[in-house]
């Protein structure tokens, strides 16, 4: 546990070293904006909640969150220093959530700094705060979903650009499966069930839910689930490198 | 005397190419090893495999009577490294870097602290301290990295070619320290200079394509020149051992 917590610190320290940090608050901010007030129309709906918001997060995400994964263990390898890390006295287990729990706390900075466009709607309507509280918690689950996953691909490689493109394109995968554009095919020749099963091995399909201001164990077991899951296959990979 | 390093019957191959071929390494407590070889005979393949970066194919690893593959961490613990090129975060200060090490080192308190003067004062840190690491130059870059693997006052010590890439006043320092080290601690160091052997270590292991070609001291090295070799006589034996056959023909013989 305190292998962890100083891997922790060295890690979120890290995003602030670097102008890495700013940039990507920028960024992120930035196109919060964009969606939520141009394209979702937040002010011409006439209605007081954050959905416009919200309903960006996966796509946002797609692009964001692996800008932020792929250098968590691709940079290690190029720098050389990921031999001095699996060369100290410290389990596997401990470096992967030590690095991961870093950029997912990093990550919910970013998402934490959006809340003036929670107070915009406060002021001007009357939005219903559950709601807005539990999608802010799907949308961090999520968030450390996508991580997870690109976490373990860019264990993969040194070069940085091919574990980001590995990390959209799966992490496309895993929203793409809820698309209805994707079910309605699927639909045509599958059973009800398969096609049930299919939609909720997607990520929007559970984080739609949270959205919608119910915290169902289900929802929240699943992001918990998808992203163990792929923190164990990056410790498996960074032992498979070990042994190749 | 016990053994601090105990390698036997290392083997890895990277697909095709066998880097380490059946290599067995045993040193005892106090011993200085020049591990020498051309450049790709498997000498850093042999040190990630002892320090357990890598894992052997084949053939056991005892650091200080603990295995690394049944106990990973008590045998890491023991082991100072520098891996081949210094590795070091860059957006780091040396102050947090050595810091950083020292804590997952579990070094707490005053032993935290004394640890960290230590290694600025024999490594000549102290004007460098607050700045980071990618504004240094090679020679403290790598004096960065060898303050790292001391840190912990480790009894084994592996250097992969602590000297490569520094001007000779910068060699002659590194190679002064190792000698100092060497009273004390069991190091391996790689390297593809012969002068270091003769200069700093107590035994010198030849390796060529993942296989030992000679082991013995530096004396025993010299003396498999032939008499009429007046210069450089360790260069002629390493060459005599290392070169390929198709070499040897055109030059040696
Ligand atoms: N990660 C790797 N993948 C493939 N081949 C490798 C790898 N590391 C080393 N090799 C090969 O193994 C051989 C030994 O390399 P190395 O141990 O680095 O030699 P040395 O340190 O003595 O110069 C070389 O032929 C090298 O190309
Ligand atoms: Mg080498």
């Amino acid at each position: 546990m305190k292998a962890i917590r100083i891997i922790f610190k060295r890690e979120f320290a890290s995003y602030f070293n670097t102008p890495l940090a700013a940039v990507f608050l920028v960024i992120f901010l930035f196109m919060c904006g964009i969606f939520t007030f141009q394209l979702g129309g937040l002010f011409d709906r006439g209605q007081a909640d954050l959905r416009p918001f919200f309903n960006f997060h996966p796509w946002l995400y797609l692009f964001l969150v692996p800008a932020v994964a792929m250098r968590l263990w691709a940079e290690e390898r190029r720098l050389g220093t990921v031999e001095l890390l699996m060369t100290l006295p410290v389990n596997m287990r401990d470096l992967v959530l030590g690095k991961f729990l870093a950029a997912w706390a990093f990550l919910a900075v970013a998402l934490a700094m959006t809340f003036p466009i929670w107070l915009t709607v406060s002021y001007l309507g009357n939005p219903d705060h559950g709601v807005i509280i539990t999608s802010y918690l799907g949308s961090l689950l999520m968030a450390g979903a996508f991580l997870a996953i690109g976490s373990a691909l860019s264990a993969l490689t040194k070069n940085q650009v091919i574990a980001f493109v590995l990390c959209v394109v799966v992490c496309f995968g895993m929203l793409f499966s809820g698309f209805p554009l994707v079910l309605d095919f699927f639909g045509g020749w599958l059973p009800a069930f398969a096609i049930e099963a299919i939609a909720s091995l997607s990520f929007l399909t559970h984080y739609e839910a949270l959205s919608k201001g119910v915290i169902d164990l289900r929802d929240v077991l699943y992001f918990a689930l998808v992203t163990g899951v792929f923190l164990y296959i990056n410790a498996l990979i960074l032992d498979w490198k070990k042994a190749a | 005397m016990s053994n601090n390093l105990k390698a036997l019957g290392l083997r890895k191959s990277f697909g095709d190419i066998r880097a380490v071929d059946g290599v067995d390494l045993v040193v005892p407590a106090g011993q200085v090893l020049g591990f020498l070889g051309p450049n790709g005979a498997g000498k850093s393949t042999t040190m990630k495999l002892v320090t357990g970066f890598l894992e052997p194919d084949a053939g056991s690893v005892e650091i200080c009577g603990d295995d690394l593959l049944a106990k990973p961490l008590a045998a890491k613990r023991h082991i100072g490294y520098l891996p081949e090129g210094a590795p070091a975060y860059p957006d780091m200060t040396v102050m947090e870097y050595l810091s950083f090490l020292a804590s997952i080192r579990e070094l707490t308190g005053a032993t935290h602290k004394s640890a960290l003067e230590r290694g600025f004062s024999l490594l000549h840190l102290e004007p460098v301290a607050h700045q980071t690491i990618e504004t240094l130059s090679k020679g403290f870059k790598r004096r960065v990295g060898l303050a790292a693997a001391l840190l912990h006052d480790p009894p084994l010590l592996i250097l992969d070619e602590p000297t490569d890439g520094l001007d000779p006043n910068q060699k002659h320092e590194v190679r002064m320290l190792i000698r100092e080290l060497g009273q004390k601690k069991t190091i391996v160091l790689s390297t593809h200079i012969l002068e270091e052997v003769e200069a700093v270590c107590d035994r010198a292991v030849i390796i060529n394509r993942g296989r030992v070609e000679f082991d013995g001291t530096p004396q025993q090295l010299d003396a498999k020149a032939p008499a009429d070799v007046t210069s450089n006589r360790l260069e002629w034996v390493f060459r005599d051992i290392t070169s390929t056959d198709l070499q040897m023909q055109g030059g040696l013989k």
